[in-house]
Parts: structure tokens; C-alpha cells; sequence
């Protein structure tokens, strides 16, 4: 099981690097961490004939904290946020999602622009991106320019990258104090690629009603998915059970997942009710009745 | 026989082969790299079943770095097929595996081509660009396809139904008729198999000028291996050198004879180069033998107060493509453990063989026996529920008793004699399981709802046969530093033989267990061997050490005896010292300083199986939202007669208990309806991992010894897994009873689980 | 931008370089090129974490990356754990619990859990588990090796301890 052959080029210049992609085209490939790449160079499902090795640009492994919110850089690795104590309060989504990215040694590789780029809909950072209302910053040859996170994953593995094109950074908005927030995932073994997930949040007004609601799901349609639906249900609502239970069955009827080896896809819209039920009791510190 | 002192066996001695494997000095094949080495890819059919119009290998022949391309044509006129060598049921012998695919491919996976090349790598490229024509037939992707015959796999033969027949014990049919009780279910098993960590793979390496092969990376049966790879080449069987080093698991699956065993011996004499071949992940989920698929209709008949009448039953064999090396064992051996620790006084099986195309099966830890217990196990928790009777109780009734043994449960294999249960106390087994689970303090959570959660528990209880026959063989040398080296004919694959071997001949030549260097499995050794399979190696080979061991005192007594003048009856032995009628002494290492290293042989011939047993108890809480089931407590307990190294016992329990439980609940080769796999590769075959299933406990018990070897010891490598499906789906049973929930279809995966609840929902 | 790209990185502190074409994993360079095949490949496809070694502090796969990628790296393998023929405590550790049967995941476990442990120190079992969920053994059922590692983990306090 061995890689195709290809070319390799290591620029130390983000202008280096967009040059051999735009001079390549489809024919070149970027890599970062390379933990979703080399296992499809590896299986021949890629077959670049140029690797682009992004991984020592300087600049592009920052995390900033501010006013205006929180930027990750392409190149900062999972365990850079699972260790950032600023992360923590800062983000605490973002922090909880990536503890489920896949294993230890992973996500010591693992970088914030290979996940957006690879596109996985089951990926959780591809989740928060959506989620949260990311945006994210591309460089190409025609410079520089912001995608919102909801119109850049066009399908499962695919996105509005063009081929000259490389993740910057990914910028979150702010995270208020007082916010509530959840995240689940359902997944056959831990680190796992998710069968369902759902990352939430809403902020509590004076009048105790959410406001703001969030819902984001994954794994359960070719591109992470916001939930309007069970936003809706939520939103200046106080979360009781009941309501609770309104969302899940909003969430659930709001998907249709494809059937695959898996999983049937009723399963996971199922689940996915399930963990929004879940992830909303959670948030709100309720207890849930759970029976089938 | 002599009493021996036992100072090492029993002891839980560290390995002398961790030191290597920590350090990372262990060999494993890929680790072992001649000069010279041309390195093998092989293009696989990725079609299932169809008819080659075209190999074209003309542009892959000329890439730079590429040597060779080899596909049938190159092989000769005959292309070899693949001996059976374990179960030969009459019908399977006519559907055996062609070293390489000749006019038609059977199974995805199915070796088409070979490419020799300078560079794995290369050998990959030029493979893709192999031009393969193949001209689809339908496919036969399950058994009740296979049944119909409308598509042919092997048009000669007529049918793909390989072989059927009928085992029976007492009048089953009579017992039925008469009975208060009967019920009948029906059960699958799923397709999965062993991955072990190591992938296989083969060097080989040709000496042409005196026409010798050397095959390392050998393991299990390397003397049956190396007859039927003499006998495909058309060598003598002593010009070949079958070597085993350092081996990453098998389980069953590894050290069979596979097309491969053939193709790059092949090679390497054609290149006279040596040729390696490591099989990679995704290769290995197609080639490797796949096993377990097996559907059972199961028929039990009851008196009203539980006593079991009568089992009877059919077996549905998916045997894959091919008839390979141990296919049968799987139906066969799913029949007859059928019967289980239970006193049945009648039973009657009917086995079907069925040819699909798929890739072939063959044996994994506990075959057939894993599928036996949870079918036979599964229905009994059923009756005991329609009888009103506690599952537990009604497996006291039925026990077989201490007193009955041995127990002869009939003939129910066509090509065995009578098998009989040779010691034990199932009761005691059962008791014990019962006893360290705490049965009786969690009884109170089965079938309750906490949080959400369902609990259910389940005790089951099983027999599991071991130490087959026919013989095993040893030589062992004093050597002139006075080191003891034992040759044997048992093969290691990982699971610390090298120590178990040492603590039995140190305590039967009373000499330090630090004295002993074991070799094992390669034909260079010894004239014949039998390997390690069915967990005969401890009992076999252990029990031809103790004769090994006897005739080097012999020996030593004979080469004393010209150093002190006497007669060999006039030596003594004590403590690793032979003392002569003048009080003389000598220690073994002086003895073989002055007269010369010692040699001698020994061997053990037996051909009646040890039978273990014991009980299994789990504690599930299932998630009936996303039908997710956890393992809350898992205990194996197994009586193995006596446990050399109780460490090394201990953790083939628990691995085999986990890797049991992946097979219930992770664990699945997915095929479609074209008889695609559709999840080779570890992303998508799930193994468990160190996060799944951290409650598991074995205990291991001496009750009874196996009357039928000087040891006394019985199998132990595969009791922790043969009752894992039948006491974990009990358990999920039992969970969800309040549902009337029957999971009689493995893996029980969340979303089957799932769809059993909402199918239960859905019915009231 | 060539065929072959000679690579130098430093492994078990020992000076390396070896000649690799770009598409050479770091796994099969460390074995096939360095001869250092103490780390063994299970998977290729970064599932089973037989390949484990520590590159520059962390543990990660060394077949998800390509040797070329390790330029310049400070990288630990299996063979540079013990000290010459000394186990160290966590491979004594290993030896005492029977945490290995055939040892073909061990290399990748125990760099695992070494870096694990010298970073973390106090890792309780359930750490340890969800550390370890990346590497696949099929021997043990994984009870002894977390055993192992928690009997192992008072070296590495003792460890920390002395160094300030």
C-alpha cells in the first residue's frame, strides 16, 4: 500500500507555496499535517504528481485571542487547542469538539486548514466552522479573500477552494460570556469519524429565552449542516423538556442522511435527535427522561 | 512416571521473549532482508465472479525497475491447487483454490497477477498498469444465492452446494415428537476474521546452484506447508527449508498455506533472485481467510420442567469461493459444539456447505465453536424464559455431571471418531462464574432501566476442545556450555511459548529455567513436526518435552557412565547432576564439557482432544435510543486442566475475551450485493481498541487434568472467546426483555440493536 | 524537485541521512533505509498505530507522514527507549505485567505511553485508555498494558520530580 509517485517542494514563503499550486494546478495537492492525505495517497484514491508541504511556512500557526474573536491559523495542530488553557475559556466548543477528533497521535499532526480543506462532513472542525458562522481565509494568486464558513464545503470531500488556493486561517466570532453550549458525538469507537454529531450553543437574554441559537450536525448529510429548524424551535423560548424534545424532533426531521456500511440512514437522523436532546439538556443543565 | 519437582511450572516466570520485542530487536519477516531482494505486488481480481478475457502486462513489463510479471501462463500447464489439510468433508475437495486465477476469478481479492520489481512501490505502479479484462458473471454473494445454482461458480461441478451430511446422536426426531416443550430459532453468524498486527508475508529466497529453497516467514503447520509446497514445485520436500522467526499473531488465519505460499517461492526460482512479498492492510481484509459466516436453524426440544430432550438442527456454511486448508473445520466444528457441557440425550445436524463469491473461509480462534455457543446458548435462554425456569437453573439441570465423565457425546463429525468429554466439573466452573461475577448482587438490576440505560446479565456455559493429535516432536541438546536447546515441532506466533516450553523442561531436567534456548516450527529442526493449531502446542508439545526430557537423562546417564566407569543404571540424577556409584559428581554442563554435547529426541502421540470448559457472565447497560451497548463487567472462567505460566494464561483469556467482544459488536466484513467487500481497510473494520471494553476479568481454573496427557494440561488459547456472542447477546437480551428484543443476528451493532427495538415498537 | 531527495534528521540522537524518493514513508525509511526495524507497520493508513514514534516530542504516526516531511526532526524510535541493554522502567513495566504476547504493537505502544507518561505523569486509567485507543493490539485485550503503564508511571513522577 504505497503512495503514487509525486514530487515534493517544502516553500518557507506563502507566496512560494501558492505559486506551485497555481503553476500545478489539479495536479498539485498541499499537505499540512497530511493525517487525512497520506491515507488516500496511500489506498491511490489521490494521485497528485506534486506535494506541496506547507507545514513550515512561518505565520500560519497561530492562535490569537481578541476583541473581534478568535483566529486559528491553517497550521495549528489539535493538540495546540486541546492544550490552550486561553482555548478553553476563550472557545470552550471548539476546545470540547476537537477532544474527538480522532486518536493521541492524530492530533498531534492533525492541522485546523487539513480538516476545512479535506472536507469530511463527519469531521468536527468542518461542524464548528458551520456551526459558529467561521470564516475563513483563503490566499491564492489573485490574493487574498473570506469565505463564510457556509458556503465553503460544497460536498463530501469538496470545497470552494480553488486549486491555486490555501487555507490562512479560520476566524471564529466572539464567544460571549454566559453562553451556553454543548457538543455530542456518536461514534462506534472513540475517535472515530462520527455516525452523528451536533455542536450547539445559545446565549440566555435577561429574560432567561434563549437567543442566538446555533445548532450545528454532522455526519448526517454530505457537508455539515445548520439546523434552521430546530434554531427556530428554540429561539426566545425558555428550554424545558418538552421544547427539548421539540428541537431533537426538528433536528431529525430537518436531515436525510444516506444509508452507507455504517449505518441506514433513518439511524443516524435518529441519532441525530437524539444528541440534540442531549446536547440541549446538557446546555441548559436539565436532566432528560430517556427511554426508547 | 516419575514425580517431578515442579519449581517453574505454575510460576508466572517473565518472558524470555519480551526482552527482544520491547527492545526492538524482535524479527519479524518484513524485518529480514536478503541481498539481492526483488520485491512482490499482486493484482487482485476486483471483480467477484467472472470470466478473463485479457491479461495484458506488456506496458507494466517494461516500467523502469519492474523484473517480472508472472500470471497463470507462466505457472504451467497445471496450475497447483491448494491441499485441504484439516476437515476433509467429502464435496469440498472439488472446489479447491488454483494458486492464480486461470479462466475465471472467484472472489474479490483473487491473485491474477505477480509483479517482481526492484521496489515495493514500483511494484504497485506497474500492477496498475496491468490491462485486466474480465468478463462479469453473476455473482453469488450468500448461501441462499449459492443454493438456487443459477449462477455456477465452478460450472463442472454442477451445484455450489459442496457438501451436505447428517450427524446424530440417539433418535432426535422420536424425541421431538414426545416432547412438552419445543422452539425453534434462527440464527447468523457474521462474516469477520482474526487481523492479526502482523500482515503475512513471505521471502523467499532460491539457490540455484544447489536447487534449494529457503521460505522464511513460515509459521503454524510449517512441515505440512512445506510437503505441499514440494509437491506443487515438483521438489523434494528436503530441498526445502521452511523458517520461522518472530510471528505478530495468527489466530487461526496466519501459517495456513495460501495462494501466496506458492507464487513467491515460484518467483524467486524463476528470478533467482530472492523475492519478498508483505501482504498490506487492504490485501489482507481480501486474502486472508475470512470465517464465522454461518446461519443456523436450531430446534430444541424440552421437558416441562427444562430437562433438555433433543437439539436438532441445520448449519448453513458460507464457505466462500474456495475449499481452502481448514475450510470444513468451520461447519463441522459449528455442528458438533452444538451439544455443549450439556447432558442432551439426543441431537441431530444437518451441515450444508456453500460455495459463494466471496473470499474462502477458514479458521479463526474458536471456529465454529463461537458460532455453536451463541446459537445453542441463545436458544436455551429463550426456552428457560418460555418455561418460566431462571436461565441459571435450567443450566444446573442440564450440566453434565463430574460423575458422568467421561462423557461420550457421539460421533458428530464425518471425518472424527467418537468424541468424549474427557475430565471436569462443569458445575464447579459454573458456580465459580457465578460466584466471581456477583451474580446474586446485580441479579436485581436485570432488565431494569437506569438513567436510560437497560441492564441485562447473562451466564452461559461452554466445552471447547484442544491438543490435537496426531503427534508432536522434540530433540533437546545439552550442549557443551552446558545450555540446553530444544528443538521442537510446535510453531510460536506470539504467545510465549518460547518461556512455557522452558519452565516444563526445567522442572523435568531440574535444571534452572535460564539454561533453556527454545527453538520452534522451522523444518530445519527436526524430520517432522505438527505445528500449532486447535491450542495443541502446550499439550503436544509440552507433553513431548516431558519425553524429550526423559530420554536426555537417559542420555546423560549413558554419557556418564563411561566418564565414571559404570554401568548407566549406576547413575543417578539429582538436581541437574549426575552422580556415579563412587559418589562422583558431575554437573550437566561439566558432563557435556568433558563427553560433548547430548542429544536426545522426544515425541507424544495422542488422539484424543483435552476438552476445557467453563463459564462466561457479562453485565450490559444498552442504550435503547442509539441501541449502543456497553460492557459493564465481563468474567471468563475456564478450567484448563493445569496452567504453566498463569500469567501467560490470564492474558490469553482476556485477549481472547476482547477480541471476542469486537466480534460481536464491531468486528464485520461487509459485502454487497455483488459480493464486493466493501470495508477493507481498518477505517472501516472495526477492531477494539484499548477504549471498548475495559471490564473484562478471566479466571483461570485447575480443577481437573486432562487423563489424557502427562501434563495434563488442555487447550487455553481459545476458551476466552468461544462463549463471548452467546453470553454478550444473552445479555442484551436480557436488557431488553421488558421489548421482547431477540438479537439472534451478530454483530450486534448500534444500529441493528436500533433497528430491533423499533422493530419491537413497531409489532405492538 | 527531484526523483530522490536525501533527508537528514536525527533519530535516538544519532545523526542520520538517507536517500528516499518523496513518496518514502517515514516508516518504511526508518526500517528499510535506516535499518531500524524496531517500528513495525501494521496498517499503513494510520489506523493502528504500530508505527508510533516520537518526532519531536510527539508521538505520531510514522506512516501518515513522509520521511521527507521529518527533515531536520528529532525523532525516537523503539530501539532508543532502553538504556543499551537495560530495559527502562516502562519496558520493565511491560515484562512484569505481561503487557505484550507477540510484541508487533509493542514498539508503538510503548512510545505511546512514554511520551504520555513523561508529559503526564499522573494519567489515570481512563487517560490512559483514550491515549492508547489509537493503537491496536489484538493479543492482550489491552487489561495488562494499561496495567503496565499505570504501574510504570512512578518512574516518570520520580523523574519529574528530579528534574526542576
Amino acid at each position: 500500500m504505497k503512495a503514487p509517485r509525486f514530487e515534493y517542494v517544502r516553500p518557507t514563503r506563502l507566496e512560494d507555496a501558492i505559486g506551485a499550486l497555481a503553476k500545478h494546478g489539479s495536479d498539485a495537492k498541499a499537505i499540512a499535517g497530511g493525517q487525512s492525505l497520506v491515507p488516500m495517497l496511500a489506498f491511490r484514491l489521490a494521485a497528485p504528481r506534486l506535494l506541496v508541504d506547507i507545514g513550515r511556512i512561518p505565520g500560519l500557526n497561530q492562535i490569537t485571542v481578541g476583541g473581534d474573536g478568535i483566529a486559528l491559523g491553517a497550521l495549528v495542530r489539535w493538540r495546540d487547542i486541546e492544550r490552550s488553557d486561553e482555548l478553553r475559556r476563550a472557545h470552550p466548543l471548539l476546545v470540547e469538539a476537537v477532544r474527538h477528533v480522532a486518536h493521541y497521535q492524530i492530533r498531534n499532526r492533525g492541522t485546523v486548514g487539513g480538516s476545512l480543506a479535506h472536507a469530511d462532513p463527519a469531521a468536527e472542525m468542518p461542524g464548528i466552522a458551520v456551526t459558529c458562522d467561521a470564516q475563513i481565509v483563503v490566499a491564492g494568486v489573485r490574493g487574498r479573500r473570506t469565505i463564510p464558513a457556509a458556503e465553503f464545503f460544497v460536498a463530501a470531500l469538496s470545497t470552494a477552494l480553488e486549486p491555486d488556493e490555501l487555507i490562512v486561517e479560520v476566524r471564529l466570532p466572539p464567544w460571549p460570556q454566559g453562553r451556553r453550549w454543548a457538543f455530542e458525538e456518536f461514534a462506534r469507537r472513540r475517535g472515530d469519524f462520527a455516525l452523528a454529531g451536533v455542536a450547539l450553543f445559545y446565549d440566555v437574554g435577561a429574560d432567561g429565552r434563549a437567543a442566538n441559537a446555533h445548532v450545528g450536525a454532522i455526519g448526517v448529510g454530505d457537508v455539515p449542516l445548520r439546523l434552521a429548524a430546530a434554531e427556530a424551535v428554540l429561539e426566545r423560548k425558555l428550554l424545558t423538556e418538552p421544547l427539548i424534545r421539540e428541537a431533537g424532533a426538528a433536528a431529525a426531521a430537518s436531515v436525510n442522511p444516506a444509508d452507507d456500511i455504517h449505518a441506514p440512514g433513518e439511524y443516524r437522523r435518529a441519532l441525530l435527535g437524539v444528541l440534540t436532546e442531549r446536547a440541549l439538556a446538557r446546555a441548559a443543565g436539565l436532566p432528560l427522561r430517556e427511554s426508547a | 512416571m516419575t514425580a517431578v519437582r515442579t519449581a517453574y511450572i505454575g510460576q508466572e516466570i517473565e518472558r524470555t521473549e519480551d526482552f527482544r520485542f520491547l527492545t526492538g530487536r524482535g524479527t519479524f519477516v518484513d524485518d529480514y532482508e536478503p541481498a539481492g531482494l526483488l520485491h512482490a505486488a499482486i493484482l487482485r481480481s476486483s471483480v467477484a465472479h467472472g470470466r478473463i478475457r485479457k491479461i495484458d502486462a506488456s506496458a507494466a513489463v517494461k516500467m523502469a525497475g519492474v523484473h517480472a510479471v508472472i500470471t497463470a501462463a507462466d505457472i504451467g500447464q497445471v496450475i497447483p491447487t491448494i491441499p485441504i489439510r484439516l476437515a476433509p468433508i467429502k464435496g469440498l475437495e472439488l472446489y479447491l483454490q488454483p494458486v492464480i486465477a486461470t479462466e475465471k476469478v472467484r472472489y474479490v481479492g483473487e491473485p491474477v497477477a505477480l509483479v517482481l520489481a526492484d521496489t515495493r512501490a514500483i511494484a504497485e505502479d506497474a500492477a496498475a498498469e496491468i490491462e485486466l479484462e474480465i468478463e462479469m458473471l453473476a455473482p453469488v454473494p450468500d448461501w441462499r444465492a449459492a443454493e438456487t445454482d443459477r449462477a455456477l461458480l465452478f460450472e463442472q461441478n454442477g451445484t455450489n452446494v459442496a457438501a451436505r451430511y447428517t450427524v446424530n446422536s440417539g433418535d432426535a426426531d422420536a424425541a421431538f415428537a414426545d416432547a412438552d416443550y419445543t422452539r425453534r430459532e434462527f440464527f447468523r453468524a457474521h462474516r469477520h476474521t482474526a487481523v492479526p498486527m502482523e500482515t503475512r508475508g513471505v521471502v523467499a529466497e532460491w539457490d540455484a546452484a544447489s536447487e534449494r529453497l529457503i521460505v522464511t516467514g513460515a509459521t503454524k503447520v510449517t512441515f505440512f506447508n512445506r510437503r505441499a509446497l514440494a509437491a506443487m514445485m515438483q521438489m523434494p520436500e528436503n530441498a526445502i527449508d521452511f523458517i520461522e522467526i518472530d510471528v505478530g499473531g495468527g489466530f487461526g488465519v496466519r501459517g495456513e498455506f495460501y495462494p501466496e505460499d506458492f507464487l513467491i517461492p515460484f518467483a524467486a526460482r524463476m528470478a533467482k533472485r530472492p523475492v519478498k512479498w508483505i501482504e498490506d492492510r487492504a490485501e489482507h481484509l481480501q486474502a486472508v481467510n475470512h470465517s464465522r459466516e454461518i446461519d443456523c436453524e436450531l430446534e430444541i426440544a424440552c421437558r416441562r420442567d427444562g430437562a433438555i430432550l433433543a437439539l436438532r438442527g441445520r448449519i448453513h456454511g458460507d464457505m466462500g469461493a474456495y475449499t481452502r486448508t481448514n475450510s470444513g473445520v468451520v461447519p463441522a466444528k459449528a455442528a458438533q459444539f452444538l451439544h455443549g457441557p450439556y447432558r442432551i440425550p439426543a441431537v441431530k445436524f444437518d451441515v450444508m456447505a456453500y460455495m459463494t463469491s466471496k473470499t474462502p473461509i477458514g479458521t479463526y480462534r474458536a471456529p465454529g465453536r463461537f458460532e455453536a455457543n451463541f446459537f445453542r446458548e441463545r436458544l436455551i435462554d429463550i426456552a428457560a424464559r418460555d418455561l418460566n425456569i431462571d436461565p441459571v437453573e435450567f443450566r444446573r439441570k442440564n450440566l453434565i455431571a463430574a460423575a458422568e465423565m467421561p462423557y461420550s457425546i457421539g460421533k458428530l463429525v464425518p471425518y472424527e471418531n467418537e468424541s468424549a468429554y474427557d475430565s471436569g466439573d462443569y458445575h464447579a466452573a459454573l458456580e465459580k462464574c457465578l460466584d466471581t461475577f456477583g451474580w446474586n448482587e446485580k441479579k436485581k438490576l436485570q432488565g431494569r432501566n437506569v438513567d436510560g440505560r437497560y441492564h441485562g446479565l447473562a451466564v452461559t456455559c461452554f466445552v471447547e476442545s484442544g491438543g490435537a493429535g496426531p503427534r508432536e516432536n522434540v530433540r533437546m541438546i545439552l550442549e557443551r556450555d552446558g545450555r540446553v536447546t530444544i528443538a521442537i515441532g510446535s510453531s510460536v506466533l506470539g504467545q510465549g511459548l518460547e518461556t512455557v516450553f522452558a519452565q516444563i523442561a526445567a522442572d523435568a531436567l531440574e535444571l534452572p529455567f535460564e539454561t533453556f534456548q527454545v527453538l520452534h516450527g522451522s523444518t530445519t529442526l527436526l524430520k517432522e513436526g505438527f505445528g500449532t493449531y486447535h491450542s495443541r502446542a502446550v499439550v503436544m508439545g509440552g507433553s513431548a518435552i516431558l519425553d524429550g526430557a526423559k530420554n536426555l537423562l537417559s542420555a546423560i546417564q549413558s554419557a556418564a557412565s563411561l566418564q565414571f566407569n559404570c554401568r548407566p543404571d549406576e547413575v543417578t540424577i539429582d538436581g541437574g547432576k549426575a552422580k556415579g556409584p563412587d559418589g562422583r559428581m558431575l554437573t550437566f554442563a561439566a558432563l557435556a564439557a568433558a563427553a560433548g554435547a547430548v542429544s536426545a529426541e522426544g515425541t507424544f502421540a495422542n488422539n484424543k482432544r483435552t476438552f476445557s470448559y467453563g463459564a462466561h457472565a457479562a453485565h450490559v447497560a444498552v442504550d435503547a435510543r442509539t441501541g449502543n451497548v456497553a460492557v459493564l463487567d465481563y468474567v471468563a472462567v475456564e478450567d484448563i486442566g493445569r496452567a504453566i505460566n498463569p500469567a501467560l494464561v490470564h492474558g490469553q483469556s482476556l485477549g481472547a475475551v476482547v477480541q471476542g467482544l469486537g466480534g460481536v459488536f464491531l468486528d464485520h466484513l461487509i459485502y454487497d450485493a455483488n459480493a464486493q467487500l466493501l470495508n477493507a481497510s481498518l477505517a472501516d473494520y472495526l477492531l477494539p481498541t484499548a477504549t471498548d471494553f475495559p471490564h473484562v476479568r478471566g479466571v483461570t481454573l485447575e480443577l481437573h487434568r486432562s487423563p489424557s496427557n502427562p501434563l495434563g494440561a488442555k487447550g487455553a488459547g481459545e476458551g476466552g472467546m468461544v462463549a463471548v456472542a452467546a453470553t454478550a447477546a444473552n445479555a442484551v437480551a436480557a436488557a431488553l426483555s421488558s421489548f421482547g428484543v431477540q438479537p439472534n443476528e451478530l454483530p450486534l451493532s448500534p444500529p441493528r440493536i436500533w433497528q430491533l427495538l423499533r422493530g419491537a415498537a413497531a409489532a405492538r | 524537485m527531484s526523483e530522490r531527495a536525501t533527508v537528514q534528521f536525527k533519530v535516538n540522537g544519532k545523526s542520520c541521512a538517507a536517500e528516499v524518493e518523496p513518496r518514502t514513508t517515514l516508516a518504511d525509511c526508518l526500517r528499510h533505509d535506516l535499518g531500524l526495524t524496531g517500528t513495525h507497520v501494521g496498517c499503513e493508513h494510520g489506523i493502528c498505530g504500530a508505527c508510533t514514534v516520537i518526532l519531536d516530542g510527539a508521538a505520531v504516526r510514522a506512516c501518515l507522514m513522509f520521511a521527507v516531511q521529518a527533515e531536520g526532526a528529532q525523532i525516537v524510535t523503539v530501539e532508543g527507549l532502553a538504556n543499551g541493554d537495560s530495559l527502562s522502567p516502562l519496558q520493565a513495566s511491560f515484562r512484569k505485567h505481561h503487557a505484550l504476547q507477540c510484541g508487533f504493537c509493542t514498539p508503538g505502544i510503548l512510545t505511546t505511553a512514554h511520551i504520555l507518561l513523561s508529559e503526564e505523569p499522573d494519567a489515570d486509567e481512563n487517560r490512559i485508555r483514550e491515549v492508547l485507543s489509537g493503537n491496536i493490539c489484538r493479543c492482550t485485550g489491552y487489561v495488562q498494558i494499561v496495567e503496565a503503564v499505570l504501574d510504570a508511571r512512578a518512574a516518570y513522577k520520580q523523574k519529574t520530580a528530579a528534574s526542576p
